[in-house]
């Protein structure tokens, strides 16, 4: 695919060859990608930058990244992060246990060649960015939820993200023979360091418009009548402009479609949104305010 | 993408630092490698595309969506859709204004982007010009164009169409009366669009004229939390007011984070000694000293005269969302008298104005008259409430120190500051106007710490630096 395109430029990973290329191929993979964000993937693309997603739960970054791996036909290597990720889970990890077993395996061995024997990779456990450094095959690591790790994590990527090098004391410097495509995912519960957001391009992922919106349930929910689903789409757009505390996002609207499906509606009257309002919005006073917007009475 | 012509070589460099400049002009921190990615980026997608262009230059250059706003009026200045008045698509132009709204009826109903930009331009020519074209005083005027358009008058006629022709275009044929009550609401938002549409119109003609450079300083209204709290108009507090929810849930977590940092990392002393006799006088395993977990108690003190409410508002409302982090929040209004509010802000009706209202119609705060006194009012405070604050308490005062001649009663303040734990004063002036005319201010910042706070930005920093884990 590296040869494909104008200009591949040395740190790309060629995925794709053009910004319609990637719209084409995410859609055949069941992704269906707006402006913006084909764009952006493009440009991570082949500018060989991290891709640092934000927005609102349930509106595919996820998926964008799972995406991005089924078309490139590239490995997934996941890092997911929680409170309290350390080195130790992000990057490598010595097996103790396995080195103590080779100390007392070969007695008669002089400590020089004792140590250098259990400094090699076979004791040594990859972790997700090491995997995905170290790998031949095109690679796609995403980092998710990256504002749920400590600000000590941020400075740990900083230096594999603009180098994609890993220093081991032990081993050296490991260096990407095959640049991974990097997505990193966040809920902005946190400000991420603006160290790490300038080695990223950034693409805030927000719900999308009623159109595109229209053509993921149908992707996704291929039983639902098209006027059916117009009219879904519809009332989403007026809920999200509510002023909700949670409003519905897309992982919503596919949810409630299917609902539909299985509640064998054929039109969206009253008293089917009233039952099933439960499905999109997950907070009382939200309820009652949409029920109140929506005049059902 | 008609500007660049033959020597785009030389002219697309100078427009990009052109852009960047004015983008860090409203407060957007470009540095010069975002700037080289964003020519970066022109490089690899080319110039064919204009909304790509767009999304790729914010994906370089934009490090938060909040910026987005600022940066897509700004891009339509330096990277505009023509010069002039555009290409007309349509044969002809609408002759009149009768004309031209039934036009925009139609392109609204339908949810045509590409003819609701092109009637923009077109409404911007034909009504919004003052001023000679020769001299230097000319221009265009969105305001006057709106004026003179009234598209917010075609609501009615739009809706009574759809309703007329059964099928309208914008999705009319329809499954019963229940999505046409969505109807209006979608066509008023279209028509909240369009508006936006002809102001940016309105924008690029005068730049034309005036320097691109100087109009991207002045036009481009500043993002939400940039607003200032005591200039801000109704349309600006409710954007804030939008913003509320999301910055609620950052400063949690960041207190949140900040409470956890401190409860680790104090070693008790005593204990890791006793640990260390098991392994031969050696402290093998510190241990910690652990936390009680006692969340601080907040006591909002908040001036509710008319030139700040905006302010006290927005701050009680925040306060408020964020009252988990708190083991108790107490609120207290005052114009001339102090009363308790607390029972009336509840997070459900997050609305400011409504939320002003009611203070003013169910709380006691105004005594004689309606104009605020900071010295009766602490002193009533002090008087009567002073039970509420104890050594666990951070009491925030809100207000501008505006006493209108009144005693300051600064021993009332001291009295209060005495009891708590911290006191700080939240002042929506900036420290140029803090005592001028009557403001009382550096006569209570002597007893209190005094932070000027103008903006959303500055108040979510000041909340999470200032308020104790």
């Amino acid at each position: 695919m590296a040869e494909q395109g104008d200009r591949p430029r040395g740190d790309a990973t060629g995925f794709f060859s053009s910004v319609d290329d990637v719209l084409e191929r995410l859609a055949e993979a069941g992704y269906l990608a707006s402006t913006a964000v084909a764009t952006t993937v493009f440009l991570a693309d082949r500018l060989g930058k991290p891709l640092l997603v934000e927005g609102p739960a349930g509106v595919g970054k996820t998926e964008l990244a799972k995406a991005v791996a089924r078309v490139g036909g590239a490995r997934l290597v996941r890092l997911q992060c929680y409170e309290g990720i350390d080195e130790s889970r992000a990057l490598y990890e010595w097996n103790h246990a396995k080195q103590l077993l080779r100390i007392t395996a070969g007695r008669d061995e002089t400590w020089d060649e004792t140590r250098t024997d259990i400094f090699s990779d076979e004791f040594l456990l990859t972790r997700p960015l090491l995997t995905a450094i170290r790998g031949d095959e095109p690679t796609v690591l995403l980092i998710d939820e990256t504002d749920k790790a400590d600000v000590e994590v941020e400075g740990l990527l900083l230096e594999v993200l603009s180098d994609f090098q890993v220093t081991v004391p032990e081993l050296g410097t490991i260096t990407a023979t095959q640049r991974p495509f990097t997505v990193l995912t966040s809920n902005a519960t946190r400000e991420l360091s603006e160290a790490l957001r300038r080695r990223c391009l950034f693409l805030h992922l927000d719900f999308p418009d009623a159109e595109l919106e229209q053509r993921i349930v149908r992707l996704k929910v291929p039983g639902l009548d098209a006027v059916l689903a117009d009219s879904l789409v519809r009332v989403i757009g007026a809920l999200r402009a509510m002023d909700l505390r949670k409003a519905p996002s897309v992982a919503e609207t596919i949810d409630w479609a299917r609902t539909l499906l299985a509640l064998g509606a054929d039109t969206l009257d009253e008293s089917v949104v009233r039952t099933s309002l439960g499905v999109v919005l997950k907070h009382q006073d939200d309820i009652a305010k949409a029920a109140q917007g929506l005049t059902l009475v | 993408m008609s500007t660049q012509g033959a020597p785009a070589s030389t002219v697309l460099p100078e427009r990009l630092t052109a852009f960047v400049r004015a983008l860090r002009g409203h407060g957007i921190r470009v540095g010069p490698a975002e700037t080289v990615d964003a020519a970066a980026v022109l490089e690899v997608l080319g110039l064919a595309d204009r909304e790509r262009i767009r999304e790729g230059l914010a994906a370089a250059l934009l490090r938060a969506d909040r910026q987005r706003a600022v940066f897509d009026a700004t891009f339509d200045l330096y990277f505009p859709l023509g010069m002039g008045e555009l290409a007309a698509t349509r044969a002809a132009p609408a002759a009149d204004v009768t004309e031209l709204r039934d036009r925009l009826a139609e392109a609204l109903a339908a949810n045509d982007a590409t003819a609701l930009t092109q009637l923009a331009g077109e409404a911007v020519d034909m009504l919004g010009a003052y001023g000679s074209a020769g001299s230097g005083t000319g221009g265009w005027s969105a305001h006057q164009t709106l004026d003179r358009l009234r598209p917010q008058t075609l609501l009615a006629r739009i809706l009574a169409a759809g309703r007329g022709g059964g099928t309208g275009g914008g999705g009319g044929a329809g499954p019963g009366d229940f999505t046409e009550r969505l109807e209006a609401d979608e066509i008023r938002r279209r028509i909240e669009d369009y508006r936006g549409r002809v102001g940016g119109e309105a924008r690029r003609r005068v730049a034309e004229r005036r320097g691109t450079d100087e109009i991207a300083r002045r036009a481009i209204a500043p993002s939400a939390d940039q607003i200032d709290f005591l200039v801000a108009n109704r349309e600006q507090l409710a954007e804030l007011r939008r913003t509320l929810q999301p910055l609620a849930r950052k400063l949690a977590t960041r207190l949140a984070a900040r409470r956890r940092r401190a409860a680790r990392g104090q070693i008790d002393i005593r204990r890791t000694l006793r640990r260390s006799l098991s392994t031969g006088g050696v402290p093998l395993r510190p241990a910690y000293r652990r936390h009680r977990p006692a969340r601080p108690e907040i006591v909002l003190l908040c001036d509710v005269s008319g030139s700040v409410a905006g302010f006290a508002n927005f701050t009680m409302l925040l306060v408020q969302a964020m009252r988990d982090q708190f083991s108790r929040v107490r609120v207290y209004a005052f114009v001339n008298r102090v009363d308790e509010v607390t029972h009336l802000i509840t997070t459900g009706a997050a609305d400011p104005a409504a939320l002003g209202q009611r203070i003013a119609t169910e709380a006691a705060v105004s005594g004689w008259h309606g104009s605020s006194d900071y010295g009766s009012a602490l002193g009533e405070f002090a008087e009567c409430h002073l039970d509420a604050v104890g050594p666990r308490t951070s009491v925030l005062v809100l207000g501008d120190a505006r006493t209108n001649g009144f005693d300051p009663n600064v021993p009332a303040l001291r009295r209060i500051a005495a009891r708590a734990r911290r006191v700080h004063w939240l002042n929506p002036e900036g420290p140029a106007y803090w005592s001028t005319g009557d403001s009382a201010a550096h006569d209570y910042a002597e007893v209190v710490d005094m932070h000027a706070c103008r903006n959303a930005r500055r108040l979510g920093e000041l909340v999470t630096r200032l308020l104790p884990v």
